[in-house]
């Protein structure tokens, strides 16, 4: 049965461009307080553009309407538990908005004077000494914008100081439950990938790696706890075999919110990470962006971090762009500064007990669902889970259910599905992430939702494969949207449209 | 729910990590704070940056007023806690958005197909230049000493490893693109030559000429933007291959430099060529228009190590900012804002000593008769105005130069202050 | 959908014909139908030189790409331009319209280690 959603109204709405009508402004400008200025004259007639053809024009209030409407066909962790494994998605304190709002902070220039931008740089300097103490590393850059970002910008590092060794080496270990940045990133920095497989316990085999690690290898790039949401308990004797080969240790930090303040990876011998600051750290994820990939290295990789870096002359701040080791710029300016605030929010608002406490209320929370929802669900591996679970759809793909279903239906039942086919190493995976933010209550709700599914697949496997049932849009055809790629309005698809 | 897991304690729950990585102290990090706290902290901080200066800074980030609206709408939960719109079905809101965002960028640029938003506009161009090269099967790539440094630096960090040659391309004495350095320089191994309009000074490149020259050798020409304002009003550069830019000017905050919202935009036969997110429209299973992700293949979650680029996110809520800004404004709003900017512009230069001749929107360069511009930046914050920023740093042969923004945002008795530094 | 008898195939799920010096390439009904409705394919130019056991272009569902190794060896001598525009052909006719590409063999012997189609069916049988 159903419990958590029923029926609503939806308002429909045309696309902006549908919605024009000339004329329609949304603004006014101030009166301009100097002379008028011809473009043609000052520009010339060839640099001066015709009007932009088709632009909309709607009022202001068509375009609150407009885009208010088109926000109630969105599902949010504001709405319910989003269980995207390995997206860690979590409450936005909205505390967190307001002060990224803070106008001297949302309102300075890169480039004003440092002696006028000292508040800033605290911020950037409190964040980075606060990540690097949740990391147990030496330093950290906060340059980078995203996670695959804050990849490159780890194997580059990487790549610098194996070079500066004399041999920049050939190829990057990666396995095969990582993510799909993982072996995109090492392609980037000019390695090869090498893919090595996990054993039947989604760990890394210890005699495996032994026998790949060559002098060839620059690095391994590990997920931990890894993409099966199990820690990689040899995760010492890992680093060592590394180590010995004089290679060195990437870790992917998208799973960090199973180890903060419970386990650091800096103490048990990871040379890089990078941490996802809109996962562990909680800035909004917006629809997909933006978010930040801050790096975390220990100090034979400080030298080469990119460049500037914050240094202290006095009772200042300084940009230091003298770093004759560094790998340069991974972007302009000093980072997504703005979500930046926002993950230093998060971090003062909990402490250093609180962020403990939510490691332990996510762990609780995956191995609450994973307790009751093995009696319907194949797990898919029995090793301990961290801060989420993975089942594979074994049992419900005997019925011709598979996974995609399964998430489809749980639509129908008021919650956003889970993160779907990934690891790809299991096979139909179903990989849920609740993360510390959900009560009980809406725990036992999705429980509910998942075996009421389960009896459904048993009883009535098409009402599953036909699903969702109760959205204003229902399964979208993607074959035809790849095959005839439409990525823009144009008046002809509108006529089109309006003949349908 | 501890009995249900099969645990006596909470510390059970990490009992299976070895002994020797738990780590069994306390964060060195303070007690968790009240929210009160919190934004009493960050007010500090603030108070510790400029407050109160007129600014006359552009460079790459633009002081543009920012529609109360916009706020409103990137402020609902239902766009601000989404994640990335994989489950169409309920993710329509924000494809939908994204669908105009890729319509209004190909309006905009003059180009067939844009995508979702890159990170920043820096990191755009080195996507840019690795999607010429894999276009032209070529390597090597010219950049104009008129892309924004800092830009270029990002496409110097990008290009190392990669087998990608970068040559600079100098600028002519009127602050322009040197067009004999270009074709002395442009051969049958250059896969994409990439200039700024208007350029790193604030003028317009002649587009239309570059793209003769670059496309007679089989390049690519890449043209890169930072001032998004500069298009309600200047040709497109609908002769381009790729254009790629930041849309900062579109109603996001400079917040210290990002998070911004860069753009991609090429030419239809490219499709699958641009990096990051594309949404595509299509039909449910009822027969309802409806927009999904497409062309995914492209990605590094299916391709890995074969796809066009590692990226994974977007800026999906900075590009909704810009959507917002741009609906607004509108057509004849974006044109209205443009020329104001360009009057502003026009009218502090006409007060200050210029390095270039040449057609410039809001941005140029002055020379500082005598004085550095370090001391002259000094004498205005004396009277709150942040000067131009300058170029030295840069650009060492222009360190008596300083590079002037003058926006909406700028008043003439600003204006006036600065015209009197320079004893006009 | 069976076998043509006159085809050789390769265990990446490659069917070879050839005649006289030229050789045609597609893929298998098996590989079109694991790989789900297609939506693209990518194949060389014209001219290209091409090696057996090296891939010379991909196909792609929505969600997965699947690389084509070639069979032998030669030079590409026509591609298939129908699949640029109707890619669901090679949902629809993967061993006769949907051919990928001919090519002038340079190395006739190559194909000696195919499978035949009886072969074939018993490896996509076993897999």
């Amino acid at each position: 049965m159903i419990k958590k959603v029923s029926r609503h109204i939806v308002q429909e709405e045309p696309l902006l461009f549908e919605l024009s009508s000339p004329g329609k402004l949304g603004y006014q400008l101030p009166e301009l307080d100097v002379p008028e200025i011809d473009p043609t004259a000052a520009l010339g007639r060839e640099n001066v553009r015709s009007e932009i053809e088709d632009f909309p024009e709607v009022s202001e209030f068509d375009t609150v309407r407009h885009f208010t409407r088109l926000s109630t066909w969105n599902y949010a962790i504001d709405l319910g538990l989003y269980p995207l494994g390995s997206c860690t998605m979590k409450y936005n304190p909205r505390v967190n908005e307001l002060v990224a709002r803070t106008e001297g902070l949302a309102w300075a220039h890169p480039y004003q004077p440092e002696a006028l931008s000292q508040g800033c740089m605290e911020v950037i300097a409190a964040l980075e000494r606060s990540l690097a103490e949740i990391t147990g590393m030496d330093a950290v850059t906060l340059q980078p914008a995203a996670g695959a970002h804050g990849e490159f910008t780890g194997i580059l590092m990487i790549r610098a100081l194996l070079e500066k060794r004399g041999n920049a080496r050939k190829k990057i270990l990666v396995p095969d439950s990582a993510h799909g940045t993982n072996p995109a990133t090492a392609i980037t920095v000019g390695y090869t990938v090498e893919n090595i497989r996990s054993n039947d316990r989604g760990m890394i085999d210890l005699e495996v790696l032994n026998r790949v690690t060559t002098e060839d290898v620059a690095a391994l790039m590990i997920t931990n706890p890894n993409t099966v949401g199990v820690f990689e308990e040899n995760i010492c004797k890992i680093c060592e075999i590394l180590h010995d080969k004089g290679a060195l240790v990437y870790m992917d930090g998208a799973n960090m919110n199973a180890l903060v303040g419970v386990a650091r990876p800096g103490d048990f011998g990871v040379d890089v990470m990078h941490l996802n600051l809109h996962k562990t750290f909680s800035t909004p994820h917006g629809g997909g962006g933006p978010g930040s990939g801050a790096v975390a290295v220990a100090k034979v990789l400080t030298p080469f971090l990119p460049t500037p870096r914050l240094k202290r002359e006095g009772d200042q701040w300084k940009w230091s762009y003298d770093l004759p080791d560094s790998i340069g710029r991974v972007r302009a300016y000093y980072g997504n500064f703005g979500v930046l605030v926002r993950a230093l929010a998060y971090i003062m608002a909990h402490g250093a007990n609180g962020l403990r406490q939510a490691t332990i209320d996510a762990l609780m929370n995956a191995n609450y669902l994973r307790a009751l929802l093995e009696p319907y669900y194949q797990i898919a591996y029995k090793a301990p889970s961290m801060h989420e679970c993975v089942f594979s759809d074994d049992r419900q793909a005997k019925k011709g259910v598979r996974t995609g279903d399964i998430a489809k239906r749980l639509i129908d039942y008021g919650f956003h599905p889970y993160t779907v086919s990934f690891p790809l190493i299991v096979r139909g995976a179903l990989m849920i992430e609740p993360t510390e933010t959900e009560s009980k209550r809406e725990l036992d709700l999705f429980v509910d939702a998942m075996i009421s599914i389960a009896k459904e697949v048993e009883e009535n496997p098409e009402l599953v494969i036909k699903a969702p049932h109760s959205t204003r849009t229902r399964r979208v055809d993607e074959v035809t949207a790849a095959r005839k790629p439409i990525v823009r309005w144009t008046p002809k698809t509108n006529a089109s449209q309006a003949a349908d | 729910m501890l009995a249900a897991i099969g645990a006596k304690s909470e510390e059970d729950l990490i009992a299976y990590l070895p002994g020797d990585i738990r780590f069994n102290s306390s964060l060195k990090i303070d007690n968790g704070k009240s929210e009160y706290d919190i934004v009493d902290y960050f007010k500090q901080r603030a108070a510790q940056n400029a407050n109160g200066y007129a600014s006359f800074l552009g460079a790459g980030v633009y002081n543009h007023y920012r529609p109360v609206v916009v706020d409103t709408i990137v402020s609902r939960g239902e766009f601000l806690t989404s994640y990335t719109p994989y489950q169409a079905e309920i993710s329509q809101g924000t494809l939908t958005s994204i669908f105009e965002f890729q319509t209004m960028v190909c309006q905009l640029t003059g180009m067939e197909v844009a995508n979702a938003s890159m990170y920043d506009g820096s990191s755009a161009v080195p996507e840019a230049a690795m999607m010429a090269v894999r276009v032209t099967r070529r390597d090597k790539i010219l950049v104009a000493r008129t892309v924004h440094p800092e830009y270029r630096e990002v496409l110097g960090t990008y290009t190392k490893h990669q087998g990608m040659p970068v040559d600079e391309i100098g600028y002519a004495k009127n602050g322009r693109l040197n067009l004999d350095d270009l074709k002395r320089r442009l051969d049958d191994s250059v896969a994409g030559v990439i200039v700024q309009t208007p350029n790193f000074f604030g003028l317009l490149e002649q587009i239309e000429e570059i793209s003769r020259i670059v496309s007679a050798k089989g390049a690519l020409l890449v043209v890169v933007f930072t001032e998004a304002v500069a298009l309600g009003l200047i040709e497109p550069p609908k002769t381009a291959d790729i254009v790629v830019g930041e849309l900062q000017s579109f109603a996001i905050s400079p917040s210290y430099g990002g998070p911004y919202a860069g753009i991609i935009a090429t030419r239809e036969k490219y499709i699958r060529q641009i990096p990051g997110r594309l949404v595509g429209e299509t039909t449910d299973a009822e027969g309802h228009r409806a927009f999904c992700l497409t062309l995914a293949t492209r990605e590094q979650h299916i391709r890995r190590e074969k796809a066009t680029s590692n990226i994974c996110t977007n800026q999906a809520l900075l590009a909704l900012m810009a959507t917002v800004f741009m609906a607004l404004y509108g057509k004849e709003g974006l044109r209205e804002l443009a020329e104001q900017n360009l009057a502003k512009a026009h009218y502090l230069a006409s007060k200050l000593p210029l390095e270039f001749e040449g057609p410039f929107f809001n941005e140029f360069v002055s020379r500082t008769n005598g004085k550095s511009p370090e001391e002259m930046n000094s004498a205005l914050l004396k009277k709150n105005i942040i000067g131009g920023l300058p170029l030295g740093r840069f650009y060492p042969e222009l360190k008596s130069s300083m590079l002037w923004c003058a926006t909406e945002m700028n008043k003439r008795q600003d204006m006036d202050i600065v015209a009197e530094a320079f004893g006009q | 959908m069976s076998y043509p008898e006159t085809y050789k195939y390769t265990k990446e799920h490659e069917w070879l014909h050839v005649e006289g010096e030229q050789g045609t390439i597609g893929i298998t009904d098996h590989a079109q139908h694991e790989l789900g409705d297609i939506v693209f394919v990518d194949l060389p130019k014209l001219g290209a030189h091409i090696t057996k056991g090296q891939t010379f272009g991909s196909v792609e569902s929505v969600k997965a790409v699947s690389d084509i190794y070639s069979p032998v060896s030669g030079e590409v001598s026509a591609i298939n331009e129908l699949l640029s525009k109707s890619p669901e052909t090679l949902n629809e006719d993967p061993h006769g319209e949907a051919w990928l590409i001919k090519v002038k063999l340079s190395a006739p012997d190559e194909m000696n280690g195919l499978m035949s189609a009886a072969d074939y069916e018993k490896y996509v049988g076993a897999e």
